[in-house]
Order: structure tokens, then C-alpha cells, then sequence
């Protein structure tokens, strides 16, 4: 009898046997994820501090080597990271009330719309290789204003699009473990916590791009 | 039955071992691959030692020669020192001072021992590559351009950053949620304030070498121009870089031999600690300043005079806190009833050694005296005073100090006692005259010398070999307990603290019982 109301409770929130209460399992976790936010951010910063050195010694090269970005690209996967992390909040606040539905259908358009942000990407990625608009030794193209070192500018925009692409796909990741979860009937009102540490995640690779965004489309 | 069942006998076989999660068996996977790469990493040293007894060829070629010194330097920085005490002994012993059961995230634990493990493999697979002479800084435009395995050793700088980074995260949270009942910040024993803050470091400044080694990769790779001036990068802006995490990774060595000897001096003295409160602090004191002095490292890189005086005053400094921790541990002593045993040898050691380490620092702080003694054997014997004399001497001590709870055996207080003895002679005989040649002006990392400087060489890798061989008695005095010590009661040192207090000889494999409650402070002997 007891055995089987301690595999309900088991069920509705898997507590660790180091840990002594639920709500404590859930603040480590939270906090973890937290200080792990701070380490990626720290990780950007070398690239943020990079940009700046390099804006401040070139301003007129940035200014022009930007123009071979695609505002409209750039500014229309802004728009669907902010749509994706809508979803990922309205996910969690459907396992909150213990909707399933609600959170299958969230995670399977947050994850949508990470996939859409990186075929945009592909393309971008794609008419600067056609162009020649490469990082270091691959730099072909002369056009540019002091050519000697309009390198840099692609160097950093791939250097940061691309580490921030790579997150986009890590998140992809977590978010597809967190739909198989939510599939497999883990998460209910008692226990969602992985769903709000994944969602946490994905904020932080939103916050980076609206960074990334204006500081490389729309240098003035 | 129960009594005798521990963490080692709980499980037996090779997967309990290689899927274990418990916290106490990966501190000793981890004590296990560290002192392995401590032994290697120190037969480099000897032979680096052994080349200097001649300004000549001895036994090894310049290349070869700056190739063991940066495997030298590489290997005990990256493998040794910034894991070291953390990620054994604090492994070990973190959640059994705090009363927890494991450390809040096991599987990660266990993650970031792999990841170390590979790491380590990179690190050693560059030999194949060809081995890299460009000294563990990597600095630039010198890494760019030098052949060998340059881009395996710093991708295994890059992996190993995240091992820490995992561990550190692991304590950090520990500490915040897993303390038992009753124990308030101001009652965690001062170890623990001391891995706190070195995980708090570690979080903060290892990123920023991730990154920075990632640059660096991809500057040699595709020649991305950051760093390399013919590029039109700034071999600057990766001295910057580099020393904004390589200056607080200075603390990720020290802070955790501060920790050790906090407890050792207060244990074998049988009094409160002086002033607990102010080592706590600063503890964190240290770990703030520390972000804040990476510039003192590049006084002649060409960074502007005025940031190089407030560079210089900040790491003056840190000299407070450091201060405050020495007088403190004096003060602990003072009337105390002191026994003389092998831990609280090693925690002399380093009070004596690292003093002098410390101050040291302090001359090549001053701007003008560092234009002097810049690039010279003054700065190599200092950081061996910090590093060696401070946290190698801290890291032994602890050992020592918790060998009774690790294997539940007690060592040899005789050849302990010699040991320490041995290992003290010989690093002073080492270093000492480093700082009289260094101050004469003999550069470091030189394959050969000028004549005047052959006696200090000499008397320098004669004390290199005392040195050695006192390292491998206190290894060996430790392995011979295995086998032939006297098994050890619950709590030999009349410590105070739940590791000692609340457990059996050896920890089981939850650690305690029942979950300890805490009423008092960690330093209360009756
Ligand atoms: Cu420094």
C-alpha cells in the first residue's frame, strides 16, 4: 500500500535521494542553470569586447564592410527568435495547468522556429561565401575599403553568428528532449522545472542574437 | 555488518568505479590522475633542472629543452594546480563538511571528470603532433607561427576549462542548497568558504579563457587577424585576454591552500580559529580583487603608464587579505596547545613559504622594480613559492590531514615528518637562489646562461633533486598506509567539523546515517 502511494508521488516529482524536499531540487537546479547563463555570457563577452576594440580602431571599415549584410534577413529572424521565445513561456504556463496539448504544440513551434532562424542563416551564410566575404586567408573579395583589414569585420560576424549558431542548435536539442518528455506524460503541475530551465536557456540565445543583431546590421 | 560497509566496499567491479556518481570515489579518481600528471609533470622538471647544471648541451638540445618547459609549465598549471585540491579533496570532502549526501548535480560530477580525462588525453596527444615550445601562455604572434601541436594542447586548455567550470558550478550550488539543518554560512567550516570562493572564480574568469583560446584557434587556423599583427590584430589585446583569466586562475591555485591550512592550523592548535569572519571574507575578498590586477603582467607590453600605477595599486592590494589570513592562522596558535603532527608540518611549510611567496609579489607589483625584474628567475621563484611552496605544500598537508577518512588508515608520522622536512630543504635550496640570480638579472626560460650564474644553477638542481625525492616519500609514506598503517578511529584529530564527527572511519556510501543537524560552530573543542 505505502509502496505504491510513494511510486505515485515518485511519479508526479522524481526527487533525488540527495536531495530532502522538492522545492529545494528545483532552487538548485534553477541556480545552476543560472551560474551556467552567467559563464555563457562571460564567453560572448570576449567576442563583445573584440568587436568593440576593433569598431573603435576601424569605425569606417565596419561602417561599410555592414553594408554586405541583409537588414531585412537579419531583422526578420529578430522577429521569429521573439516569437519563439513567447512559445517556450506559453509552454511552460500550459504544464503549469497541467495542459498537455498546450505544451506539445508550443515546443513544436519554438522548435520550428529555431530551424526557420537557421535556413535564414544558411542563406546569408550562403551569398557570403559566393561573395568571397570570408574570415582571414579565405577573404577573396578586394572591393572594400582598406582591404587589408576588412577581413576582421567578417572574421568577428562569423566568429559570433556562428558561436551563436551553434547554440541555436544546442537549444534545438534541449527542446526536442523536452518535447519527447513532455510526449512521455513526465511533466504535470507538481514537477515542469526541466521545462523552465530549458526555457531559460533558450532566452539566453534569444538575448544574445538581439545583441548581435543591431551591433553588426545596423552599424550607424 | 553495517559498521564495516563503506564507500570503497559498497560496490566493487570496474563499472561501479567508471559509472560511479558518488562524490567521494570521483574526488579519488580525481586524486588519482592528478598526482599521476604531478609525477610526470615533475620528471620534466628534473630533466629542465638537470639540462641547467651547464650552460652547454648537457643532455637535451634548445628546442627540446623549451618544448619540457612548456609541458612542464602546461601540465602542472592545467592538469595539476587549477583542478588540484578543488576536484579531489574538495570532492571528497565538501558535502561531508556540510552534512549533504552528494553534491547537487552527481552526473555532472562525473561528467566533468570525463571531460578532464579527455582534455588530459589532448594535452598529451600534442607530443605526437609535435610538442609546442611557447611556454604554457600561448602568447602571441609566437603560437600563431611556431610549428607542432600548438592548436591540440590549447583545445585541451579549452576542454579542460570546462571541467572546472562544471565543478566549480557544482560547489557553488552546494553550498547555496544542500547544507544540513543548522548550518548558517557563518557556521561552514572555512575550507568551504575557501572553495566557495575559488569556484566563484573559476565560473567568472574560466569563460573568458575559453573564449580566448577559441580565438586563438581560429587565428592559427584561418588567420582570422585579432591577434596576429601581420593580420592587423594585437598581440596585446591576447595578453589582455589571457592574464584576465590567468590572473584570477592564480587564486583557483592559492585560495584552496589557504582553505586547507585554515583547518589544519585550527585542528592541530585545538583552539578556535582567530577570526573567523575575517578569513571568510577574505576569502572573497581575494577572489574580487582578483579580477581587478590582470595588468600587472604586461607592465612593459606597452599598455599606457597611468593604467600601469593603477594596475600596480590594485595588486598591492592583495596583499590585504592575504595579510589578514597569515596573522590570522598566527594568532589561531598563539596559546594553543600545538602538536607537531605531519599536517600541521606541511601547514607551517606553507605559511613560511608562502610569506615569502607573497611578498615577493609585492616587489614585482612596483612598476619600476618590475621593469628590473621582469621576464627574470625572480619571477619564476616567486610563482614557485606560491605555487609549490603555497598550494602544493597545502594540497600534502590536506592529504595527510584527511588519509585517515579517505582510506581509514593512519600513515607513518615519522616519514611524514621527514617527508615534509625533505621537501621544505630542497624547495629552498631550489628556488631560493633564483631570486639572487633572477635579481642579477639571469632571464628565465633560457636554454643556456653566462658563467657567473652556473654556482646558483647548480645549487638550484641539487635542491630540485631533494625536492623530488621528498615529494615521492610523502607519496610513498601515503601508499605504504594502505598497506601497513594502523587502522584509524573515527576521529584522530579531535576535529570538530561533520566530515570527522558525524561519519564512520570511512564514509558510507550516503555518507551519513541520518541527516547531521548543527547547533554550534565548526571550531568548537571541548
Ligand atoms: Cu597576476
Amino acid at each position: 500500500m505505502s509502496t505504491t502511494s510513494q511510486t505515485d508521488s515518485k511519479r508526479l516529482f522524481p526527487l533525488h535521494d540527495h536531495f530532502q524536499r522538492p522545492e529545494q531540487q528545483v532552487d538548485a537546479s534553477k541556480l545552476g542553470m543560472w551560474l551556467f547563463l552567467a559563464t555563457e555570457i562571460l564567453l560572448f563577452g570576449g567576442l563583445f569586447v573584440s568587436y568593440a576594440v576593433y569598431h573603435q580602431l576601424h569605425p569606417e571599415l565596419f561602417k561599410a564592410a555592414h553594408h554586405f549584410l541583409d537588414v531585412r534577413l537579419g531583422a526578420f529572424n529578430t522577429v521569429v527568435l521573439l516569437f519563439s521565445s513567447l512559445t517556450v513561456v506559453l509552454a511552460i504556463h500550459g504544464a503549469q495547468q497541467g495542459k498537455r496539448e498546450m505544451v506539445l504544440w508550443n515546443l513544436f513551434l519554438t522548435i520550428a522556429a529555431a530551424a526557420t532562424f537557421l535556413v535564414v542563416k544558411y542563406f546569408e551564410y550562403k551569398h557570403k561565401f559566393h561573395m568571397g566575404l570570408l574570415p582571414g586567408y579565405y577573404f577573396t573579395n578586394g572591393i572594400l575599403i582598406s582591404p587589408d583589414e576588412s577581413h576582421i569585420f567578417f572574421g568577428i560576424y562569423f566568429l559570433m553568428t556562428g558561436l551563436h549558431g551553434i547554440h541555436v542548435v544546442i537549444g534545438m536539442i534541449v527542446l526536442s528532449w523536452l518535447f519527447y518528455r513532455t510526449y512521455r506524460n513526465e511533466f504535470g503541475p507538481q514537477y515542469y522545472s526541466p521545462l523552465e530551465i530549458g526555457g531559460l536557456y533558450w532566452h539566453l540565445v534569444d538575448i544574445i542574437w538581439i545583441f548581435l543583431f543591431p551591433l553588426l546590421y545596423l552599424i550607424r | 555488518m553495517s559498521s564495516n560497509t563503506n564507500y570503497i566496499n559498497a560496490k566493487t567491479g570496474f563499472a561501479s568505479w567508471a559509472l560511479t556518481i558518488d562524490h567521494k570515489r570521483i574526488g579519488l579518481m580525481y586524486l588519482v590522475s592528478i598526482m599521476t600528471f604531478f609525477l610526470v609533470a615533475g620528471v620534466f622538471a628534473l630533466l629542465l633542472r638537470t639540462e641547467l647544471l651547464t650552460p652547454a648541451n648537457t643532455i637535451m638540445d634548445a628546442k627540446r629543452y623549451n618544448q619540457l618547459f612548456t609541458l612542464h609549465g602546461a601540465i602542472m598549471v592545467f592538469l595539476v594546480i587549477i583542478p588540484g585540491i578543488p576536484a579531489s579533496l574538495g570532492n571528497f570532502m565538501l558535502p561531508l563538511m556540510l552534512g549533504a549526501k552528494d553534491v547537487a548535480f552527481p552526473r555532472i560530477n562525473l561528467l566533468s571528470y570525463y571531460i578532464y580525462l579527455f582534455g588530459a588525453i589532448l594535452a598529451l596527444s600534442s607530443l605526437w603532433v609535435g610538442a609546442i615550445d611557447t611556454g604554457w601562455t600561448f602568447y602571441t604572434p609566437y603560437s600563431t607561427t611556431t610549428d607542432g601541436g600548438v592548436v591540440l594542447m590549447v583545445t585541451a586548455a579549452f576542454v579542460l576549462g570546462f571541467s572546472g567550470i562544471f565543478t566549480g558550478l557544482n560547489f557553488i550550488v552546494t553550498t547555496h542548497k544542500l547544507r544540513a539543518p543548522g548550518m548558517t554560512w557563518f557556521r561552514m567550516p572555512l575550507f568551504i568558504w575557501g572553495i566557495y570562493a575559488t569556484a566563484v572564480i573559476q565560473i567568472m574568469a574560466t569563460p573568458v579563457l575559453a573564449i580566448t583560446l577559441l580565438l586563438l584557434i581560429i587565428e592559427r587556423t584561418v588567420g582570422i587577424g585579432i591577434f596576429d599583427p601581420v593580420l592587423g590584430g594585437d598581440p596585446v589585446l591576447f595578453q589582455h585576454f589571457f592574464w584576465f583569466y590567468s590572473h584570477p586562475a592564480v587564486y583557483i591555485m592559492i585560495l584552496p591552500g589557504m582553505a586547507v591550512v585554515s583547518e589544519i592550523v585550527t585542528v592541530f592548535s585545538q583552539k578556535r580559529i582567530f577570526g573567523y569572519k575575517q578569513i571568510a571574507f577574505s576569502s572573497i575578498a581575494i577572489a574580487v580583487l582578483s579580477f581587478l590586477v590582470w595588468g600587472h603582467h604586461m607592465f612593459v607590453s606597452g599598455q599606457s603608464e597611468l593604467v600601469g600605477m593603477i594596475f600596480s595599486v590594485l595588486t598591492f592590494l592583495v596583499a590585504i587579505p592575504s595579510g589578514i589570513k597569515i596573522f590570522n592562522w598566527l594568532a589561531t596558535m598563539y596559546k594553543g596547545s600545538i602538536s607537531l603532527k605531519t599536517p600541521m608540518l606541511w601547514a607551517l611549510g606553507f605559511i613560511f613559504l608562502f610569506t615569502i611567496g607573497g611578498i615577493t609579489g609585492i616587489f614585482l607589483g612596483t612598476l619600476s622594480v618590475d621593469v628590473h625584474l621582469h621576464d627574470t628567475y625572480f619571477v619564476v621563484a616567486h610563482f614557485h613559492y606560491v605555487m609549490v611552496g603555497g598550494t602544493f605544500m597545502a594540497f600534502m598537508g590536506g592529504l595527510f590531514y584527511w588519509w585517515p577518512k579517505i582510506t581509514g588508515k593512519m600513515y607513518s608520522e615519522f616519514w611524514g615528518a621527514a617527508s615534509t622536512l625533505m621537501v621544505v630543504i630542497g624547495f629552498n635550496l631550489t628556488f631560493f637562489v633564483q631570486f639572487i640570480m633572477g635579481s642579477q638579472g639571469m632571464p628565465r626560460r633560457y636554454y643556456s646562461y653566462l658563467d657567473q650564474f652556473q654556482i646558483y644553477h647548480q645549487i638550484s638542481t641539487v635542491g630540485s633533486y631533494i625536492l623530488g625525492l621528498g615529494f615521492v616519500m610523502a607519496i610513498w609514506t601515503l601508499l605504504r598506509a594502505l598497506k601497513t598503517g594502523k587502522p584509524a578511529t573515527k576521529n584522530p584529530w579531535h576535529a570538530a567539523t561533520l566530515e570527522w564527527t558525524h561519519t564512520e572511519v570511512m564514509p558510507i556510501e550516503h555518507n551519513f546515517h541520518e541527516q547531521p543537524t548543527v547547533n554550534e560552530g565548526p571550531y568548537e573543542y571541548h
